[in-house]
C-alpha cells in the first residue's frame, strides 16, 4: 500500500491544479483526492466535499491532508473528527504549503514512505 | 558491507535539476536498498538522494557535475541508475520542469 494524499484549497482550480502536479510528477501509484469550493460553486471549502476526497485517496497506511488557508485546515479538522476512531488515527494534516507540499508528500508516499514520512517530508520544506 | 561505489556525471538537461527531473532522481533512488548520495562537489557536502527537498534545494544547474555515491548491497546498480537517469536528460530532454 501507499500512503494517500488529500489536496484541499479554497479553489476548485487550485486543488485541480495541484492534483495535475501530483499525476505528471510523481505518478498514478499514489492514491490522490482533492476538492475545493463550496458547495454553491464559490470559492471555500466543504467538510462534505473534504470526506468524499478522503474516502477517493484511502489507504490503510494512510492519508496526508495539504491545505491552503484556515477554514480548509479548520473543516479538514471536522471532516476528520466525523470519521471512525481507526480511520481519525490513520489521517494526519500537513503544516505546508499546499501545491509544493503535495508533489512532496507524493513523491515520499511513491518511494514506500510512512505517513509519519511523508508528514516529516511535507513539512520539512517549510523548514528549509 | 560492500564498498562506497561513486561515479560523476555532467548534468545536460536543459534546466538542470529542477522539479520534475529531482522528483524522477529520487523516486530511482528509493527504490534501491544501497544508501544513495549526491553531491555537485567531490569533496561535497553529500545529500540524501532519497529526500526529494534536499535533491530540489540542491538548484543544480545545466553544466554541473553531479557526483553520485552509494553503499549498500545494492550499490553498483543504484550508482548506474543514477547516473544514467541524469545522462539520459532525465528521458526528457528539451523539456522544461
Amino acid at each position: 500500500m501507499t500512503v494517500g494524499i488529500v489536496i484541499v484549497s479554497h479553489s476548485p482550480d487550485v486543488a485541480r491544479g495541484a492534483a495535475d502536479m501530483v499525476r505528471q510528477m510523481v505518478g498514478d501509484e499514489v492514491p490522490l483526492g482533492f476538492c475545493g469550493g463550496n458547495p454553491d460553486g464559490g470559492l471555500g471549502t466543504s467538510v462534505e466535499k473534504i470526506l468524499a476526497a478522503i474516502d477517493q485517496a484511502w489507504s490503510e497506511d494512510g492519508v496526508a491532508i495539504l491545505v491552503d488557508l484556515g477554514g480548509a485546515e479548520t473543516n479538514s479538522e471536522m471532516a476528520i473528527e466525523m470519521l471512525p476512531d481507526e480511520r481519525q488515527a490513520k489521517i494526519v494534516i500537513c503544516n505546508a504549503p499546499v501545491v509544493e507540499g503535495a508533489v512532496m508528500a507524493a513523491t515520499e508516499a511513491s518511494g514506500g514512505g510512512s505517513l509519519a514520512d511523508v508528514k516529516r517530508t511535507a513539512e520539512e520544506l517549510s523548514a528549509q | 558491507m560492500s564498498a562506497t561505489v561513486q561515479d560523476s556525471v555532467v548534468i545536460t538537461h536543459d534546466v538542470g535539476l529542477h522539479a520534475r527531473p529531482s522528483v524522477k532522481l529520487t523516486k530511482l533512488a528509493k527504490g534501491f536498498a544501497a544508501a544513495v548520495e549526491i553531491a555537485i562537489a567531490a569533496e561535497g557536502p553529500w545529500i540524501d538522494a532519497k529526500s526529494i527537498v534536499k535533491v530540489m534545494a540542491m538548484k543544480a544547474r545545466q553544466g554541473a557535475t553531479l557526483h553520485v555515491r552509494a553503499m549498500g548491497a545494492d550499490a553498483q546498480a543504484a550508482v548506474e541508475a543514477v547516473a544514467g537517469l541524469v545522462r539520459r536528460d532525465f528521458d526528457e530532454a528539451g523539456h522544461g520542469p
